[in-house]
């Protein structure tokens, strides 16, 4: 007995994803952009349920939709003098399309040459659910944790110090 | 019905490698920073889809992929704070977001 992806709902996520990006990078206006960001994250939180990781899609919606989303919106907020200002001059920047045509194109073929699967679309059917994943967070892997903690805490410091008023 | 049929690993690999390369394309291409932070938001999300991807597929039981994963939004949460705080520190010295107004360290 195996599990399997629905075929049908893997194409509908990426459809929203690769679509929402390509429309985040077509829109002239930056703020159409952000949210163009935001459905990206959203359906990445669908796919990250589709491959059974439900403490990751809860924090991609919290972490992404949620704050960064917010941060980019306020950001664009502040540095925009005019609403005009907000619809960008068409930049099309052919050559750096045609690197990204080639990386991807690249790193396609190399999955396809190179990527051995025994049977396509089985995968192990043990999943641990999030008590698993909390116990091995807090126990294997308590140190990066603390670590990751510790650089959130000087990137908060660095953002306050950056951004802060002219009274220093 | 073949649009009904599972899907394997390589699909999600595929899809990451083409959020990369769009991203890829808006943070070299793009002339606002805040669209060039964005991209790079892109390119992390993509990264991240793979990992959790290839954990899923080749060994759900160890989650190292995850834990990886839940690493790498830390990095990249600090890094797009760490990013728009300096976009807006530029914005206070030049009043403008345009990358091209960032050149005093040119050659």
């Amino acid at each position: 007995m195996t599990e399997t992806v629905n075929g049908a709902v893997f194409l509908a996520l990426s459809f929203a994803t690769i679509g929402g990006a390509v429309m985040m990078l077509s829109t002239r206006n930056v703020v159409h952009a952000a949210f163009w960001l935001l459905e990206v994250m959203i359906a990445t939180a669908g796919l990250y349920l589709l491959l059974s990781a439900e403490f990751l899609a809860l924090v991609q919606v919290l972490v992404y939709a949620g704050s960064v989303s917010v941060l980019v919106l306020f950001t664009i907020m502040l540095t925009l003098r005019r609403r005009e200002d907000a619809i960008r001059p068409f930049e099309p920047g052919w050559s750096a399309g045609v690197l990204a045509a080639l990386f991807g194109g690249a790193v396609l073929f190399a999955a396809e040459r190179f990527f051995s699967q025994p049977r396509p679309g089985v995968m192990p059917e043990t999943v641990p659910d999030v008590a698993a994943f909390g116990e091995k967070l807090f126990g294997t892997w308590a140190v990066p944790f603390e670590i990751a903690s510790l650089v959130l805490l000087v990137a908060l410091v660095g953002a306050v110090w950056w951004s802060g008023g002219e009274g220093r | 019905m073949t649009i009904m049929q599972p899907v394997g690993v390589l699909s999600f690999v595929a899809l990451s490698a083409v959020l990369f390369a769009l991203g890829l394309y808006g943070a070299l291409s793009r002339r606002s920073t805040v669209m060039v932070l964005m991209s790079l938001e892109l390119m992390a999300n993509a990264i991240n889809i793979n990992l959790v991807a290839l954990s899923r597929f080749s060994a759900p039981a160890e989650m190292t992929g995850q834990f990886f994963a839940v690493f790498s939004m830390v990095v990249s949460a600090a890094e797009i704070g760490l990013g728009l705080a300096l976009v807006l520190a530029l914005y206070r010295q030049r009043k403008t977001v345009e990358i091209d107004a960032m050149q005093e360290l040119k050659g």
